[in-house]
């Protein structure tokens, strides 16, 4: 049969992010997939190497706006490895209960999602009624429903409000009850099941060839998570497992993002309960950043973030380096999407949870002409589009 | 570290322990897939990620692998002169270091030998040859502009 190739990207049209995929068919059966990446490249690593430790934080914050929690814990983790610092109890109770909710409201964007790709839009106006609480636990406790700029090397900014405690576990009550029903609902529906019980399947190899991480690699049975090999923050002060399933398949990784937003709701409950007993100091001084490196590293709720910095002893970073969950989990779909049909093709490329923010991250400005524009040039034109408008509508 | 040490011999430049599970290893640029082997398939570590850094003298590549059963990280320091940009590729070995060989590439300039697909990953189609972002001694937009203004006007 004629091969034809299928694209989809440069930007997706439901998942609304810069992604390139090119699909080559059969009829309706996917061959052979090609990636691309890199539409949205804007030289974050290379800034950061212009900015201080401080500022840093708040940059890696800005590489993605749903884990923007989760960069900045992973480099105030290598920024602390570096420096040979602990910080203080209570700091790390309170970047656990952020990452926690972080988590939470991240699953839900996927399972709502999720439905929406399989055509359940029920599903999808569901959870995400259901994660507006969680946006509003986290400006009531932090002052922002995302980038929450919690963090800095050695502690954390802001100290949490104890009284909004009772009222964020009657949110949480809430948001654990609707979707006990909901993951009844779902493992009931014959055509749910049938959609996605042994489509894309993941085998244990591939998990370890393509080195993936989080959920990807937990829904095929390969126990990894960092906050539990490699416990940082209050992973080891309180108690949690990890959520495995088995088969690797579409339907495992639902499941297994479903355990994990139970799992994250009683770790915020424990984090509650533990803040209001550890009083104290939230933030341990870091006086000068020593020469030498650092690595840190935190499971965001796609896998694990890994950051990397060096130090000359100077006021910013000489090297820094990312790499988000996407980045390795993404070209896993040359192993689970060749063999299946093309309607199955968005969910499989979905069901790693992919965040191309995080994946791309170095840009210059450039338009077809090959003109580079610096910033006097767009401040320039910016003046001129404001004195245009101006001139029209007699202002 | 014992058996690492017993095992690797005189592979192992030099180690370095920073803290109890940050673990920098130092090897010889010939030794690489070797003491890679044992690392991913013998040790059965997880392959994380690669960073390329341009040191002042040469340029350092750090392939990071995790110990997930005990929380340790071992980073494989290989260093590259910089008149003889060149390295093994590991994509044969570890499908999920194809990408980032194609970042450091693009990033840095370093060739892969046996790369089965070196081509650019993040940077633009009509991104100028020859110009490497991470590079020490890339000057930036500003810089880049007058050359392509001289180049043009002589």
């Amino acid at each position: 049969m004629a091969k034809a190739v299928v694209p989809i990207g440069p930007y997706h049209p439901l998942q609304e992010e810069p992604e390139h995929f090119l699909l080559t068919v059969e009829g309706e059966k996917v061959v052979d997939v090609e990636v691309h990446i890199g539409y949205n490249h804007r030289g974050i690593e290379k800034l950061a190497e212009h900015k201080s430790w401080q500022q840093v934080t708040f940059l890696v914050a800005r590489i993605c706006g749903i884990c923007s929690t989760s960069h900045p814990i992973a480099y105030c983790n290598a920024v602390e490895n570096l420096c040979r610092v602990e910080i203080p109890e209570r700091a790390k109770y309170i970047r656990t209960l952020v990452g926690e909710l972080e988590r939470i409201h991240s699953h839900l964007l996927w399972l709502g999602l999720a439905g929406h790709f399989l055509g359940y839009n029920t599903v999808w106006m569901w959870v995400w009624k259901w994660r507006e609480p969680i946006l509003d636990i986290f400006e009531a406790l932090t002052g922002n429903r995302n980038h929450y700029d919690m963090l800095l090397p050695g502690g954390v900014r802001r100290d949490l409000n104890e009284e909004y405690f009772p009222w964020v576990r009657k949110e949480l009550g809430e948001v654990k009850k609707n979707l006990e029903m909901l993951s009844k609902a779902i493992l009931d529906d014959p055509v749910i099941i049938s959609r996605l019980k042994g489509i894309g399947v993941l085998t244990q190899e591939d998990v370890k060839n393509y080195g993936a991480v989080g959920p990807t690699a937990r829904a095929s049975g390969v126990k990894i998570d960092v906050r539990k090999d490699d416990p940082y923050a209050a992973y080891d002060l309180i108690r949690w497992e990890v959520a495995t399933c088995e088969n690797g398949d579409l339907l495992d990784k639902v499941v297994v993002r479903i355990l994990e937003i139970f799992e994250s709701i009683k770790m915020v409950e424990e984090c509650m309960d533990a803040l209001e007993k550890v009083k104290g100091e939230i933030m341990a001084t870091i006086k000068e950043v020593p020469p030498g490196e650092g690595i840190g590293h935190h499971e965001a709720p796609r896998g694990e973030t890994f950051h990397y910095v060096r130090s000359d002893g100077g006021s910013s970073p000489i090297r820094h380096k990312v790499r988000a969950p996407t980045y390795v989990n993404l070209p896993t779909c040359k192993a689970t999407l060749p063999g299946s049909q093309l309607a199955d093709a968005i969910i499989i490329l979905a069901s790693i949870d992919p965040c191309y923010c995080c994946t791309e991250r170095v840009a210059v400005v450039s338009d077809r002409k090959k003109k580079y524009l610096t910033q006097e040039d767009l401040i320039k034109l910016s003046w001129e589009k404001t004195e245009r408008l101006r001139r029209k509508y007699g202002r | 570290m014992k058996e690492i040490k017993e095992r690797l011999g005189d592979k192992l430049l030099n180690i370095y322990e920073h803290t109890p599970n940050r673990i920098y290893l130092d090897i010889k640029r010939e030794d690489l897939k070797e003491v890679v082997e044992y690392f991913f398939l013998e040790r059965d570590m997880r392959f994380v990620t690669a960073s390329g850094i341009d040191g002042r003298k040469e340029m350092e590549i750090l392939y990071h692998f995790s110990e997930d059963s005990t929380g340790k990280i071992y980073s494989l320091r290989v260093k590259i002169p910089k008149d003889d940009l060149k390295i093994d590729s590991l994509t044969s070995l570890i499908k999920g270091a194809e990408f980032i060989e194609r970042e450091i590439f693009e990033m840095l300039g370093i060739e892969f030998t046996g790369h089965p697909n070196l081509t650019r990953l993040l940077l633009a189609e009509d991104w100028p040859e020859g110009i490497y972002p991470l590079r020490r001694d890339e000057k930036g937009i500003r810089d880049l502009k007058e050359r392509n203004w001289e180049k043009k006007n002589g």
